[in-house]
């Protein structure tokens, strides 16, 4: 079953462009990486994606309805959700309420019925913080759960990131570089993570620099260069494929993987 | 109910001063002006401490609560408590008009577009002088009375102030831990992640403007009853920059903060009276050297100097409880 449906997709800022006719197709339940160099797109179509970015040509379909001109909490109300490249931590906040606002989908009250506290918010609040955990302990960080999160290292913040997302209850998470900036421990942490979180029933679109990851943990990988397919297929066919090696890795390339 | 701890601890002071000190001037003249102070410093912590959305404007809509109360009593004869609502009204219909495009705006352009409708409000008082009388203000608004308890002294005043003001505490406590409160606090920390754990931060950031606009005419009429009169000068630019100061003061996104800030605000031009002209310097450097020693505002920065000093006595103490405090 194909979850997420990209066809003909362009994207250019004033001239420039940033995605060209991108086609891929994302099936269920699998971790489909999209690699290419630094300024290739793949933030732009991150942001496509998620309704930041309107595409200038295209359509997204995610389980058949059109993605394109709906906003990004829209889109996130259809089941998408995402994390950042650059950490987007709400920092004036614990880590608990962080991840509380990944719940905001599932909980329904409004800011009047809160603001008097009529009988269904208490019941409300103990389910929301009941999915946070639940959400912080698939992350591994049920013992941050009393900080602040401004209080935290990056390689916490990146996982709480991810618990934030997860806590919607996504259907399609996209993860832009998850990794990057890890060192090698958590690194490994990640890799785990991220096949826990395929395993648990949620789509993985992933962005990703360290290709001893995506080697390893994707199902199918998408590779662009110019806003434009390059090449597509699983992690063997994209590490034998000549036009990879030669116009994105540069000849003689090895992967460590 | 941990977080209406502060709440109690508010109660029991509003509460205690007439007691304590029965007849004083500060208590129950000084105190009314700190309490209405402190209930549009919280409404604007809401919308600036919270929401992270500026607001140099906030005075426009205490202003057109007091004169919609001040001229529908005087010159049509409303009930006010009618008068209020009708106020609330009018201020809600105000704020959701120009929310939408003057939100769009971030950082100084939303501060400049709010200073300038406070001064749009602000002339429209002075201007409209068959209505609002002009500069000269209006004058004879009756009193409030509450099922035949006339509000006619400093001391009923005290009373009908403060509970209004420990109502809009619990309310902005009760808003600040819920999912809306949340939803306020996320799209000042991240507008974008925000928006992609799906709240609708445009519907978020108009409902916080007009609640913070809604409490602030509220206030605003209850001052026009309790003066008897108005004038456009207390609803001037200058008064919306003092409220901002007030919450940056007591310390942003702390709605006890917000209060204290108020009170401090209220209160030390009068207790410097004593030194006469040099009462402004002192004014501005007390200020300064607030600000200077505790830059998250006095609460926020005196609660962690607490905190630190605390974890400084446990670690002292023996190294096994370190983890826990920490």
């Amino acid at each position: 079953m194909t979850l997420l449906e990209v066809e003909g997709l362009s994207k250019s800022f004033g001239g420039v462009t940033a995605i060209a006719d991108l086609c891929f197709k994302v099936p269920e339940q699998q971790v489909y990486s999209v690699i290419g160099p630094n300024g290739a797109g793949k933030t732009t179509l991150f942001n496509m994606l998620s309704g930041i970015y309107t595409p200038n040509e295209g359509s997204i379909k995610f389980q058949n309805r059109e993605l394109i001109g709906r906003l990004p909490h829209q889109v996130a109300s259809l089941g998408v959700s995402r994390t950042f490249q650059n950490l987007q931590m709400f920092f004036n906040m614990s880590v608990l309420d962080n991840v509380k606002v990944g719940c905001h989908l599932r909980t329904r009250s409004r800011i009047w019925s809160a603001a008097l506290r009529l009988p269904g918010i208490f019941r409300e609040e103990r389910q929301a913080e009941a999915w946070s955990r639940e959400a912080l302990e698939f992350c591994r960080l049920e013992e941050f759960i009393g900080q602040e999160a401004s209080a935290l290292p990056y390689g916490v913040l990146k996982r709480l990131e991810i618990a934030r997302a997860l806590a919607a209850k996504p259907s399609l998470l996209l993860m832009d570089e998850p990794a990057a900036g890890l060192n090698d421990t958590e690194t490994v942490e990640m890799r785990q993570l991220i096949r826990r979180i395929c395993a648990s029933g949620v789509t993985v679109l992933l962005v990703e620099h360290n290709m001893g990851l995506v080697m390893d943990v994707s199902d199918r990988i998408l590779v662009i260069d110019y806003g434009s397919r390059l090449a597509e297929g699983t992690p063997t066919e994209i590490q034998r494929n000549p036009k990879v090696i030669q116009a994105y890795l540069g000849g003689e390339v090895q992967y460590a993987v | 109910m941990r977080y209406l701890r502060g709440f109690f601890i508010l109660t029991a002071i509003v509460v205690a001063m007439p007691f304590l000190f029965p007849d004083n001037y500060y208590v129950t003249v000084v105190a009314v002006a700190a309490g209405l102070n402190a209930i549009l410093a919280v409404s604007l912590n809401l919308l600036m401490g919270y929401a992270g959305q500026i607001s140099l404007g906030h005075a426009a809509f205490f202003g057109i609560g007091a004169y919609s109360s001040a001229i529908l009593t005087t010159r049509f004869g409303w009930n006010p408590w009618l008068a209020i609502v009708a106020g609330m009204a009018l201020t809600c219909s105000v704020a959701f008009l120009v929310a939408r495009p003057i939100l769009r705006l971030k950082g100084h352009y939303l501060a400049m577009a709010t200073l300038g409708l406070g001064i749009i409000v602000n002339i429209l008082l002075v201007q409209g002088e068959r209505w609002t009388g002009g500069p000269d203000g209006l004058g004879d608004i009756p009193t409030l009375s509450i099922f035949g308890w006339i509000v006619d002294s400093d001391l009923r005043w005290y009373i009908v102030i403060g509970s209004v003001l420990l109502l809009v505490v619990v309310l902005a406590q009760n808003i600040i831990n819920s999912r809306s409160g949340r939803a306020l606090r996320a799209l000042h920390g991240s507008e974008v992640a925000a928006e992609m754990m799906g709240i609708n931060t445009t519907a978020t950031k108009t409902a916080v403007f007009v609640l913070a606009a809604l409490i602030a005419s509220l206030a605003g009429s209850l001052f026009s009853h309790q003066q008897t009169f108005v004038s456009p000068e207390s609803f001037s630019f200058f008064f919306s920059i003092e409220l901002v100061t007030m919450v940056v003061l007591g310390g942003m996104a702390s709605t006890y903060g917000a209060v204290l800030g108020a009170v401090i605000l209220t209160f030390l031009p009068e207790l410097l009276v004593v030194f006469e002209e040099f009462e402004v310097m002192i004014f501005g450097a007390i200020l300064m050297l607030m600000m200077i020693f505790l830059p998250q505002g006095l609460l926020v920065g005196f609660n962690e100097q607490i905190r630190k000093w605390l974890l400084q006595r446990a670690r002292a103490s023996g190294g096994e409880q370190r983890r826990d405090i920490a």
